[in-house]
């Protein structure tokens, strides 16, 4: 029996699943106030996934607040956060979109399909923004290496970005891999897309004009990723074959192309007024949000929407997260062009509703009123929590635990080779070589350069006439952030931010994923509101706005949360992509030089990491000034084209930075270090550092640029040979220094 | 109408126009269709689109079916795009003569249509790779790659899941023998093909396919380092130029 709204009224004390679909009873409570009656198993199947921690990030907005309240003026914003993806300008008229979403959970439970459709749905984000997608990278976190489930992970995972991403066409231009125990049971999967517009072509999600068609198109709606409305129906309807849904949703890449190129001559067209596309929550994210936007009501057949399974429920249709499907908004006048492009690229598209003025949601299901509610009372007033949160019962003797009592080596050479084999230093080809990196022919640099490279010409008709390039790079440290969150996020956005500088693009805009394990935890609740305060001041110092993002609590087993991980995403722009600077020594008789300070900081290094399993006192000073200038001086010495190569000093420090530079082009070289610690100088991971090359006649111009910056600038030495020679400390051939970084993941992988 | 004819006859047509005319076909799912127009035009060429669902071929000299997932490669890579109206049109012209080149799911479209022989297969470690492949140019004669000198290295990048050559013995040993073993694999198979075959030609020479990647070798701001691939476009242009 259909549950319509006249039967809600006249059974108000009818006992419903709301616990089951994980909404507390004041909640529960507060939706009966709203309606002046209970809701019908419809409204509470809305509700329930609208005012979910993951739709309504009801346990995070009050600190995620701070991004907008501490946020840097900037120029470049021109879609901030709250839309589906921020945008920012990036000159001659041309925007880019991108955003970093997690997919942890679903890749946990079904690794192949539940990291392709986190792939997915970050293209729909940046497609729904009016946007041509044009590459996606990824930052991914998994258990020790030689952990048995890690096996079953990972490959799975990376066959699903790969499959996905790769049959999309998007090149994947970088990313992160990161083993650590904490991630076991709790991989993070977390994708990044970016996109790019023409700057008077933003789309939004929302539904203006009384009499606009409200048309669904894309894939038709099957039981995927119902498992909360299973309850529902098992409980409404006591109907055992609804009970065994499947919980991950399955991806269809090829459909997702064809939306790709679909919208995108939608868009060319003019024929779209809102568009917004179909995630987490569905049909039901999609008509709140898009009516709550718009002039406030919209009326929905659900009996219209097509579906896989006839079988269906409404309160599953609601709920159904079944993949590469959109919404948008048609005038009359142009739903025939509308439909007509649909039919080109062989897209199913079919008009389900229409914008009213009513200020309400109502939908039918067959010529019954089943949902009928203030759009915006589910999708923007949900609950907001301010949950408690204190310093965590060890977090003093962690900090007190400082790694100066660690034993430190006397052999470097087996030192940096056993760094260099360990799995976080490692070579990750085995994952990207897996990954389409040149796909539309833009890519100008990607893994295992510093940040993915796009030449933005020839995107789309038009886009001939600029130079100009983005550079994306993500980041994070769990360790770091687990010492100190306040840091550890700003640590994050530096490298970050350092990686797009060293490419020779100026940082503009900043895109975050923030992994934590229960907000219900005092202890989690305070390494987040640690973290969110530490990067909205770090944005505001380094004059980065944050455009968006997203929070995935609950990375816990038990009660044991994961390392508080914040990943930072940082976008940039090369006013000439001609004069990218690659990453590694890419000719003899270069200049090697360091820039920045070293201190004797190893709390949370890879070192004490690899050495000593260790993980204990403070991570390195977060200097946001010296980041400044250096990214100040690496881009304006990119633009002059004063250096040849540059790469960015962090995880294993300036051994493993000089030993990547060698391995990138195989030219070796011969440095003297400028301290008196031998040790320190290799090793330490002291931020706000990189090194670069430049050509000797050019090193005097070079310095004194540094100067102007007040970055502190030390020549070490030259390139050339076929090793890799630190003065009286020690020499590693090229060619064994490639078998130690090359040999790790393949070993474990393919045995 | 003999080979030589239909050659002939396309090539006095296009006496009378600019540049060479080179149609790049867009299924649903092709993906390197920009890349490839993008490599004709930089060669000084006319990169025509020649759309799927179109019987037509819109008169072009030459045709190049890039590479991608079309049809999502359901059933088998190229299965469904054999069947496409535009093929009707292509399968046709292409045995009597227009110059073809089919790269990567191109080359699996051209064997799934029988205008070459053979087929590809999941690769040998069943993951997908991309990688910078040196290749082994061995026939320089083809429409193709007249302005390579035999036995050429060259380097393309290969990025695919199905690249696996495989044919009966006696197919291998007359492509052997007929010198349509167009390229082959250098420093290392990346998939398992037979021979370490990269690419083949059909006997006529007019069509040839590869799962390698010439229109991602063409600029040395993307892409593979170098600019291996510009002898694609460059043999294919000279050619209407010259004849």
């Amino acid at each position: 029996m259909t549950d319509s709204v006249k039967r809600a009224s006249e059974t108000p004390d009818e006992p419903q699943p709301y616990a089951e679909l994980g909404m507390k009873s004041d909640e529960y409570d507060r939706v009966r106030a709203i309606l002046g009656r209970r809701p019908t198993s419809s409204e509470l199947a809305i509700y329930s996934v609208m005012w979910s921690e993951h739709c309504s990030y009801k346990s995070s907005k009050v600190h995620l607040r701070q991004f907008g309240t501490k946020a840097p003026h900037s120029e470049a914003l021109l879609v901030g956060m709250g839309e589906n993806a921020g945008v920012v300008d990036i000159g001659d008229g041309w925007a880019a979109t991108f955003k970093i979403e997690s997919h942890n959970h679903p890749s946990y439970v079904e690794p192949h399909q539940g990291a392709a459709t986190g792939v997915g749905g970050i293209v729909r984000d940046i497609m729904s923004m009016g946007a041509r997608p044009v590459a996606v990278m990824d930052a991914l976190r998994f258990g020790a290496l030689d952990a048995p489930d890690t096996r079953r992970v990972l490959p799975g995972v990376v066959e699903g970005i790969s499959s996905y991403g790769n049959c999309l066409g998007l090149p994947n231009i970088g990313g992160e891999l990161v083993f650590d125990p904490c991630y076991i049971g709790n991989p993070l999967v977390n994708a990044l897309c970016v996109g790019l517009l023409r700057k008077d072509q933003i789309k939004l999600a929302t539904a203006p004009g009384p009499g606009n068609k409200v048309v669904l198109f894309g894939a038709r709606t099957g039981p995927d990723g119902i498992g909360g409305a299973s309850v529902l129906a098992s409980a409404t309807f006591e109907d055992e074959s609804h009970a065994k849904r499947p919980a991950v949703q399955v991806g269809d890449p090829f459909m997702e192309k064809l939306l790709i190129e679909c919208c995108l001559e939608l868009f060319e067209a003019d024929v779209v007024v809102g568009i917004q596309d179909l995630g987490a929550a569905g049909v039901s994210c999609a008509t709140t949000e898009l009516a709550a936007k718009g002039t406030g009501g919209m009326r929905v057949d659900l009996g219209l929407v097509p579906l896989r399974d006839p079988s269906l429920l409404p309160e599953e249709i609601l709920m159904s997260e079944s993949q590469e499907r959109m919404m948008a908004v048609v005038t009359p006048e142009d739903i025939d062009a509308f439909m007509a492009i649909c039919t080109r690229w062989d897209v199913p598209a079919t008009v389900i509703g229409e914008v009213t003025d009513t200020g309400r949601l109502v939908m039918t299901w067959h010529d019954e009123i089943i949902v009928d509610i203030p759009p915006g009372t589910a999708a923007d007033d949900g609950p907001v929590y301010e949950r408690p949160f204190h310093e965590p019962a060890g977090q003093a003797a962690l900090n007190a635990d400082d790694p100066v009592r660690l034993t430190r080596p006397t052999d470097l050479r087996s030192t940096l080779l056993d760094l260099l084999a360990s799995p976080n230093l490692a070579s990750k080809e085995w994952v990207t070589s897996q990954y389409d990196r040149y796909v539309r022919g833009n890519t100008v640099l990607a893994m295992p350069a510093d940040a993915g490279v796009l030449r933005i010409g020839e995107v789309m008709p038009g886009a001939e006439e600029t130079d100009r390039g983005i550079a994306l790079a993500t980041d994070g440290n769990g360790r770091y952030a687990r010492l100190d969150p306040y840091a550890g996020a700003q640590l994050a956005l530096a490298e970050a931010y350092r990686n797009v500088a060293v490419t020779g693009a100026r940082p503009l805009a900043v895109t975050n994923c923030l992994n934590f394990g229960s907000p219900e935890d005092p202890e989690v609740m305070w390494q987040f509101a640690e973290a969110v305060r530490g990067l909205a001041d770090a944005c505001r110092v380094l004059g980065v706005p944050v455009t968006g993002g997203n929070v995935s609590f609950y990375n816990q087993t038990g009660s044991t949360p994961i390392h508080p991980t914040p990943v930072v995403g940082v976008l940039g722009v090369l006013d000439d992509v001609g004069r990218r600077v690659r990453h590694g020594f890419t000719a003899p008789g270069l200049k090697i030089v360091l820039l920045g300070d070293t201190g004797d900081e190893f709390g949370g290094s890879e070192w004490a990491h690899v050495a000593h399993g260790h993980l204990g006192g403070l991570p390195p000073h977060a200097d946001l000034e010296a980041e400044r200038s250096l990214a100040g001086a690496l881009v304006e010495a990119a633009e002059r084209g004063l250096i040849e190569g540059s790469h960015d000093v962090s995880d294993g420090g300036l051994a493993i930075a000089l030993a990547e530079a060698a391995l990138a082009c195989g030219v070796g070289g011969e440095v003297q270090l400028p301290g008196t610690d031998a040790f320190v100088d290799l090793f330490s991971e002291s931020a706000a550092r990189a090194v670069v090359t430049v050509r000797p006649e050019w090193f005097d111009a070079f310095a004194e640029l540094c100067a102007r910056y007040e970055v502190p600038c030390y020549g070490l030495g030259m390139t050339g040979g076929a090793s890799l020679r630190v003065e009286g400390v020690l020499e590693i051939p090229v060619d064994e220094l490639r078998a130690a970084h090359r040999t790790t993941l393949p070993a474990v992988f393919d045995s | 109408m003999s080979e030589t004819s239909a050659r002939r006859s396309r090539v006095e047509g296009y006496e009378s126009m600019g540049a060479a005319r080179v149609g790049v076909v867009t299924f649903p799912g092709t993906l390197d269709d920009q890349d490839a127009a993008r490599a004709v035009r930089h060669a000084g060429g006319e990169a025509v689109p020649l759309w799927h669902a179109d019987r037509d071929l819109k008169g072009v000299d030459a045709v190049f079916l890039p590479g991608g997932f079309s049809y999502g490669d359901y059933l088998r890579c190229g299965a469904i795009s054999r069947f496409a109206p535009l093929m009707e049109e292509l399968i046709p012209s292409a045995r009597a003569g227009l110059p073809v080149l089919g790269t990567c799911n191109g080359f699996q479209i051209l064997c799934e249509a029988h205008l070459l022989p053979g087929a590809l297969t999941r690769n040998e470690n069943l993951h997908y790779v991309c990688r910078d492949q040196r290749i082994l140019v061995e026939n320089a004669t083809t429409a193709w790659t007249g302005d390579y000198a035999p036995g050429q290295e060259i380097l393309l990048p290969v990025k695919h899941g199905e690249g696996r050559y495989v044919a009966d013995a006696a197919t291998i040993t007359a492509l052997e023998d007929g010198g349509q073993i167009v390229f082959r694999y250098l420093g290392g198979n990346p998939n398992g093909s037979v021979n370490d075959i990269a690419g083949v030609s059909n006997e006529a020479g007019n069509i040839v396919g590869l799962m390698p990647h010439p229109e991602h070798a063409v600029e040395d701001l993307t892409g593979a380092p170098g600019v291996d691939g510009r002898g694609f476009f460059s043999s294919i242009l000279k050619r209407f130029v010259n004849l």
